[in-house]
């Protein structure tokens, strides 16, 4: 295998259970790198489970995550702790129930995002405490980064605001700003487009393709919301009830009959959920 | 109780009226056992007396009272109103004067912290009280980055004071180590502490971690009791050396020189307690530009972000063990430098100086001044420490007063003395222009 085909994360067999529930069930899925790749699915289908399983914070009951660092070589990331797979995978996810640092600034929060980075800088705070340049040159170099991802996300005039304090959308926005803070070689989205109005989605868009296509990013993304799915995803994972009940292009997802009864039920189809799936 | 409960919209006159009447007939109900019946001494005998005009007496005064309170409560709520839609207008340059009104407030109050002594030279009782207020700002600073910063409800923080205070009690009795020489050792050992303690309780939270905190205290208290070979149980230590000024003694003129008879100054014992509260106020203003520093760096930014949120730092791939544990053991090896001065002021010291009532008054100097406000520590020990010195010509009503001060401060100013939290960088500088 040449390494343009090796699949940056590899599931493989993932199974997740939950006393006599099932959450996910022999679930097996490649994510390319560069590419978004949607995770779609009714209510309860074991998305954001999924999710957590990826990043450490459930231990899948059986199967692999495989994760191909270009640098660091092959890692499991159900093995790592949750902060591990941050740091040393560069997995990072974002939440259903947006998890902002609420009383800090928008900038902080950002800034918290490099911890590691000016933890080791400051020497265990040695250098920190007694100003050294060296720590001063790499806490300089975090600011400029969050800036330039505030100003990327047009955040910037809120840079010195509590992030609780600021609107909904905003804070979804803020959030996947602190992700890309982390050096991102996979970001997970938990339904980034949540509650965000039609003018903030088709923004979304525009960003998800250009982290995906520019930066190099590969974007995990759980949404309800098609008309951001359909659109960025290049392939698209549908679960129900913990399985995969379908897999591949928007176009061939949208057709395949078990989603369309996944979603609309077996037998009488409701005209504005067929909208949704097929707009 | 209902007379605390205040209104949440602006009332009509009659509504007051009906509500002062409600408090009225609550007060009538309670009052009948408790005020209008009595019971006298007749000859040996138990009888049963009224007092109706007493009764009557405490009606009214329940409501007048919440009358009075409720207008009063209406009044302050418009003015309020008036000032918050005031501010809105001028949202843009309060931050900025607020802080630097803040900045003033700091530099005054340690100017006052300077000069005190000298202004009091020749009073005890005013350096004595003042160098009380400053341990308790020492262990409100140690305790904030615990609680302040990091968000772990800590109700057993006495335990590192303990800690230290032991420690130096210890060494200097037996091995004959000085003031300089112990200090460090027993920071790192309330650290020590800090740690044993942090570990098990990693993964608690909250009301959780609150019990296993004040179990922690308790067992340090109990050890401390109990271990008479060590510690000299109930009867404590004492003879503990009192520091000296680099190696000169403050003690009455004899062979050996002394601080006195060194800069040729008349002995007072007045001088030691002078040299105490430099000691203290020196190791006070240490402990906070170290906690202002850390709160700027990584560590301090994570324990801050560790309370808005453990699982988004996770996510973050910051390690939230890493983080808790040096917030204990910080916090813990400040305490323990602040135990390390009590114990070489007192001169003595035993278990009874370490109950749980000490853990509860540094936690309320905490939060009264507002989480994670040093500024606030100051004001709130200046309160809890001052309040019940100024009470004591209130003799038994003292704790009643402490204790109104404290629920009213509550109501005024839920999030603390002081709430306002500065940011620990900002982009847009106060005032324009990056």
């Amino acid at each position: 295998m040449t390494p343009a085909t090796t699949p940056l994360l590899s599931v493989e067999r993932l199974t997740m259970r939950f006393g006599g529930l099932l959450a996910i069930d022999d679930l097996s899925l490649d994510v390319g790198a560069r590419r978004i790749t949607g995770v779609i699915g009714p209510n309860g289908a074991g998305k954001t489970t999924f999710f957590n399983c990826l990043t450490g914070f459930y231990k899948p009951t059986t199967g692999s995550v495989r994760l191909n660092h270009p640098q660091r070589g092959s890692m499991r990331l159900e093995q790592l702790a949750s902060h591990e797979v941050a740091r040393k995978a560069q997995v990072v996810r974002t939440f259903q129930n947006i998890r902002l640092f609420p009383q800090m600034t928008v900038l902080e929060n950002l800034i918290v995002a490099q911890h590691n980075m000016l933890q080791s800088a400051s020497r265990f705070s040695l250098a920190g405490l007694l100003g050294l340049p060296g720590y001063r040159r790499a806490e300089q170099a975090a600011i400029d980064k969050a800036v330039g991802w505030l100003t990327r996300l047009h955040l910037i005039d809120k840079a010195d605001t509590a992030a609780g304090a600021l609107p909904y959308g905003m804070q979804r926005r803020i959030e996947i700003a602190r992700a890309l803070c982390v050096d991102p070689l996979l970001l997970c989205l938990d339904e980034p487009a949540a509650g965000l109005n039609p003018r903030e989605s088709a923004e979304l868009n525009v960003l998800l393709k250009h982290l995906a296509a520019d930066e190099g990013i590969a974007i995990l993304l759980i949404e309800h919301d098609m008309s951001v799915v359909m659109n960025v995803s290049d392939h698209i994972c549908v679960l129900n009830y913990g399985r995969k009940i379908a897999e591949g292009s928007p176009a061939e997802v949208q057709r395949d009959p078990n989603v369309i009864k996944a979603y609309l039920g077996e037998e009488d189809a409701d005209e504005e959920l067929a909208t949704e799936v097929r707009p | 109780m209902s007379a605390l409960v205040v209104a949440r919209q602006p009332t009509s006159p009659a509504e007051r009226l009906k509500d002062a009447a409600a408090s009225a007939l609550i007060a009538l109900l309670l009052g009948i056992p408790m005020i209008g019946l009595t019971t006298v001494d007749q000859g040996g005998a138990l009888r049963v007396a009224t007092r109706w005009p007493a009764l009557l007496a405490f009606v009214a005064v329940c409501f007048a009272g919440r009358l009075l309170l409720r207008y009063a409560s209406d009044v302050l709520r418009a003015r309020r109103l008036a000032r918050e839609t005031a501010a809105e207008a001028t949202a843009g340059a309060r931050p900025a004067a607020g802080g630097a009104l803040l900045t003033g407030i700091g530099w005054a109050a340690l100017a006052v912290a300077l000069l005190l002594p000298i202004a009091f030279s020749d009073n005890r009782y005013v350096v004595d009280t003042a160098t009380t207020v400053l341990i308790y700002v020492m262990l409100g600073w140690g305790l904030n980055v615990v609680v302040g910063l990091a968000g772990l409800l800590d109700l057993g923080y006495v335990a590192f004071y303990a800690v230290g205070a032991y420690t130096y009690g210890l060494l200097s009795t037996q091995l004959g180590w000085g003031f300089w020489q112990a200090l460090p050792v027993a920071g790192a050992m309330a650290a020590a502490f800090g740690i044993i303690l942090g570990w098990p309780t990693l993964r608690l939270r909250g009301d959780y971690l609150a019990i296993v905190t004040l179990g922690f205290g308790e067992i340090i208290r109990v050890i401390l009791v109990n271990w008479t070979e060590l510690s000299g149980g109930p009867n404590g230590i004492t003879s503990i050396p009192r520091p000296s000024f680099f190696g000169l003694p403050f003690k009455p003129p004899g062979d050996a020189p002394t601080f006195a008879s060194f800069f040729g100054l008349e002995y007072s014992p007045n001088q030691r307690l002078i040299f105490l509260y430099y000691l203290i106020l020196g190791l006070a203003l240490l402990t906070n530009v170290f906690v202002s520093r850390m709160r700027r760096l990584p560590v301090g930014r994570a324990w801050e972000a560790m309370r808005e949120d453990e699982i988004a730092c996770k996510a973050m791939g910051i390690n939230a063990r890493n983080v808790k544990l040096s917030a204990f053991a910080l916090g813990a090896m400040l305490g323990g430098f602040a135990g390390v001065f009590f114990a070489a002021r007192q001169g003595f010291i035993s278990p009874e100086s370490f109950t749980f009532n000490e853990s509860a008054i540094i936690l309320a100097i905490v939060v009264l001044g507002g989480m994670g406000s040093q500024l606030g520590v100051v004001l709130a020990s200046l309160v809890l420490v001052l309040l019940p010195e100024l009470g004591r010509d209130f003799a038994e009503y003292r704790m009643l007063l402490f204790g109104a001060a404290m629920i009213l401060i509550m109501i005024w100013k839920p999030g603390g003395i002081l709430a306002h939290r500065e940011p620990t960088l900002r982009h847009h500088r106060p005032g324009g222009g990056r």
